[in-house]
């Protein structure tokens, strides 16, 4: 066939199967602003930022039209121009603009935009009716005063996650983001994987910050403070940092930890190690029994809080085991039992701030974990340390947890927990056999992946999901009558490398996926089994207390 | 709660008009119809049947002026306040009904939810104006006096 062209700003561009004129635009170089467009999501078309104009003059929305050949277009006119200042302007008119003290101060697409279209002052008074923030959640916080309606929020919790928490609710001036009956967003079917966080251009979804709380323990020298590192964490946080995106800088987060005043630092690889070991158990006690089936794994509690509040059917088939972070916080707690003890999870994920806070999971009044901090939370803290991120030594994690298994450190990513099952459930445990497991079809970003084992005398069915609306997929599937014997769901689309919790990836999240699987091969011990810590845990520390350390209920909510 | 909700009518709605998401409209104008408000309890229930999150049926209640969160009475006043009635002293008409019956912008049904007064954009019915509805039924050429002799009619009726 022969070559099509779109013409911008008077350059041929070549079309390529693009879906919109966007698309093509940005490949030539171009970059059109806009709020509301997000390639994962459906096309909105609210915003107006990303208008074109076309030979006769008048202006197409470049999101939502379709190239085709021959069409001649500019992007930068006069008439674009001043069309997209007053949109900033009427935008800006109803914003909160208090930037300096606004929790995406810098990281803010209204206040980047309004900075490169040079708005110089609004002309309009703010007549907006002032209105709290939803504190309510312990994963998000929404604040509707800086809200600017582009509806990222509502077609990401909707169209991907299928949760549905949040839409538009009223009209015209009076619209706004709301709940079911504008219901504290703790009383919605919000599941805080934080998704939303991730596609809001302002600050109106942020995360629930721990700052505080953290500093105090740290500043207090008669608390022992511990923290783990989960292992999407390594590759995600280099980027904002000064490193490259998906460089596993692992070694650097413990010495920066170390600085702010941690007295002790652990990877809950470590016990995703435990993960492994108690899963697999129960996996092969289910498939002997035949009840139960299929195992549906628990490391995600977004994932648990979506089972709990909208498939309660489904709560005996999930894992009874606790997720790595509460398993690591309650073999801590365990062994700090005697002393003042501050435990923080450093985690990808908003909703482990629920977790966190699950009752199942306070001892006595006292949280395994006392606090969550995002990635994105320990950037602040880093920053706020005065610590020079890129010129830190690195450094290794305390002992007695100081092996960790590359069993454990993929857990990170999509696929990543069914081959850690798989390579323990596996009798053959020569190396070239790691490679055939890594070949089975749980590795890639793709939503649903599905593969059959060959096991005893049958094949065992697995499939892997991430991301709400994908699981909901399966789920259908498995209601419908389909078999499986393994499903693992992670909430977040790629799973904890894209969690909610990451700075965004600028979809390069298979930068991070590499990351993992490196860290994985460079690992001395590649099988959880295999780990000397996990033996020596078991018999001194977890002993005969297994079940009330690692494993948990669950719930109709 | 002073009644409970019986959901026959939305079973009976939901089997007329089907369970996809173009039936959600309908079955709300039917639920209005019958219960004179969207009354809370339903929302859940239509969720589920429809499989749209509730958050979503909010969305489109809140949009359509139509429908209403917030139980009427029994006889809901519209007064036409388009240009054809405005210019012919509809707000006259609006205020004596208010006063008449206690009740405000902010307050928009009686107590006793026997009365509902609100108003509309417009009726259609211009060349009647001033006009006001009262649920189906259309009353032309209204004056102060005559529409508080109107609410005086419906309040013997009712006993009240």
């Amino acid at each position: 066939m022969e070559k099509q062209f779109v013409t911008v700003d008077g350059i041929p561009v070549e079309i390529n199967g693009e879906k919109n004129l966007l698309e093509l635009i940005r490949k030539a170089g171009i970059q059109i602003p806009t709020f509301c467009y997000h390639s994962e999501l459906s096309v909105y078309g609210a915003c107006r930022m990303c208008m074109v104009e076309n030979e006769w003059g008048s202006l197409e929305a470049a999101c939502s039209t379709p190239p085709k050949a021959g069409m001649k277009i500019k992007t930068n006119t006069e008439k674009l121009r001043k069309y997209r200042k007053n949109i900033l302007e009427l935008l800006l008119a109803n914003h909160c603009r208090d930037c300096t003290v606004c929790e995406k101060n810098n990281d803010c697409k209204l206040q980047d935009l309004a900075r490169v279209f040079h708005i110089e002052g609004v002309r309009f008074p703010n007549n907006a009716p002032e209105v709290k923030k939803d504190e309510s959640s312990p994963c998000i916080v929404k604040d509707q005063s800086k809200c600017i309606l582009c509806g990222d929020c509502v077609r990401m919790c909707n169209e991907v996650q299928n949760v549905g928490a949040i839409d538009f609710a009223f009209r015209g001036s009076k619209m706004v983001i709301s709940t079911a009956f504008g219901k504290p967003i703790k009383d919605s079917p919000c599941v805080g994987c934080g998704q939303c966080v991730s596609v809001c251009p302002t600050g109106a979804l942020v995360l629930h910050s721990e700052a505080e709380v953290i500093w105090d323990a740290l500043h207090d020298s008669s608390v022992k403070t511990t923290v783990q590192i989960a292992p999407a964490v390594r590759v995600a946080i280099g980027k904002e940092l000064g490193v490259k995106n998906g460089k596993n800088v692992m070694g650097k987060i413990v010495a920066a930890l170390r600085r702010m005043g941690f007295d002790e630092v652990y990877d809950t690889t470590l016990s995703a190690d435990l993960t492994v070991m108690e899963e697999t158990k129960e996996f092969a006690e289910r498939l002997q029994s035949g009840k139960n089936l299929p195992l549906i794994t628990s490391c995600c509690p977004a994932w648990i809080q979506y089972a709990e509040k909208k498939h309660p059917e489904l709560l005996d088939n999930i894992s009874s085991c606790r997720s790595p972070m509460q398993m690591m916080a309650s073999v801590l707690k365990e062994m700090n039992k005697d002393v003042k003890h501050f435990h923080v999870a450093v985690m990808p994920c908003t909703a482990k701030k629920f977790e966190a806070a699950r009752e199942e999971f306070i001892v006595d009044g006292d949280k395994n974990v006392d606090a969550v901090l995002t990635t994105k939370g320990l950037i602040r803290l880093i920053r706020e340390s005065g610590i020079i991120f890129e010129e830190l030594e690195p450094e290794a994690v305390d002992m007695p947890f100081s092996t960790v298994s590359g069993a454990g450190v993929i857990f990170g990513v999509t696929g990543g927990v069914t081959e850690a099952v798989l390579r323990k459930v596996s009798e053959d445990k020569t190396r070239s056999n790691l490679l055939t497991l890594a070949n089975l079809g749980q590795r890639g970003s793709e939503g649903i992946k599905e593969f059959e084992i060959p096991f005893g005398e049958r094949n065992l069915k697995i499939a892997v999901a991430s991301g709400l609306g994908n699981a909901e997929k399966v789920i259908r599937r498995l209601q419908a009558g389909e078999q499986f014997d393994f499903i693992e769901i992670m909430a977040c689309p790629g799973g904890c490398v894209n969690g909610g919790g990451q700075p965004s990836a600028n979809k390069d999240i298979n930068a991070r996926n590499v990351g993992l699987y490196q860290a994985d091969k460079n690992s001395v011990v590649r099988r959880a089994e295999e780990n000397p810590v996990i033996a020596d845990l078991y018999k001194n520390v977890i002993k005969d207390k297994a079940h009330e350390l690692l494993h948990t209920t669950y719930r109709k909510r | 709660m002073e009644n409970k909700i019986d959901f026959t009518v939305l079973d009976q709605a939901i089997s007329e008009f089907g369970t996809e998401k173009k039936a959600l409209i309908a079955i709300l104008q039917r639920a209005q119809e019958v219960y004179r408000y969207l009354p809370a309890e339903i929302f859940p229930y239509i969720a589920e049947k429809l499989d749209i999150p509730e958050a979503g049926i909010y969305g489109v209640a809140t949009f359509y002026e139509n429908f209403s969160l917030e139980k009427k009475g029994k006889y809901v006043i519209k007064i036409c306040d388009g240009t054809a009635c405005h210019v012919r002293k509809s707000t006259a008409i609006l205020d004596a009904m208010r006063k008449e019956l206690g009740l405000s912008e902010s307050k928009k049904t009686t107590d006793d939810f026997i009365f509902t007064v609100e108003t509309v954009s417009c009726l259609g019915a211009c060349s009647s104006a001033p006009a006001i509805m009262v649920n189906d039924e259309i009353y032309p050429t209204m004056t102060p006096d005559s529409a508080v002799e109107l609410l005086k009619s419906i309040k013997e009726k009712e006993n009240v």
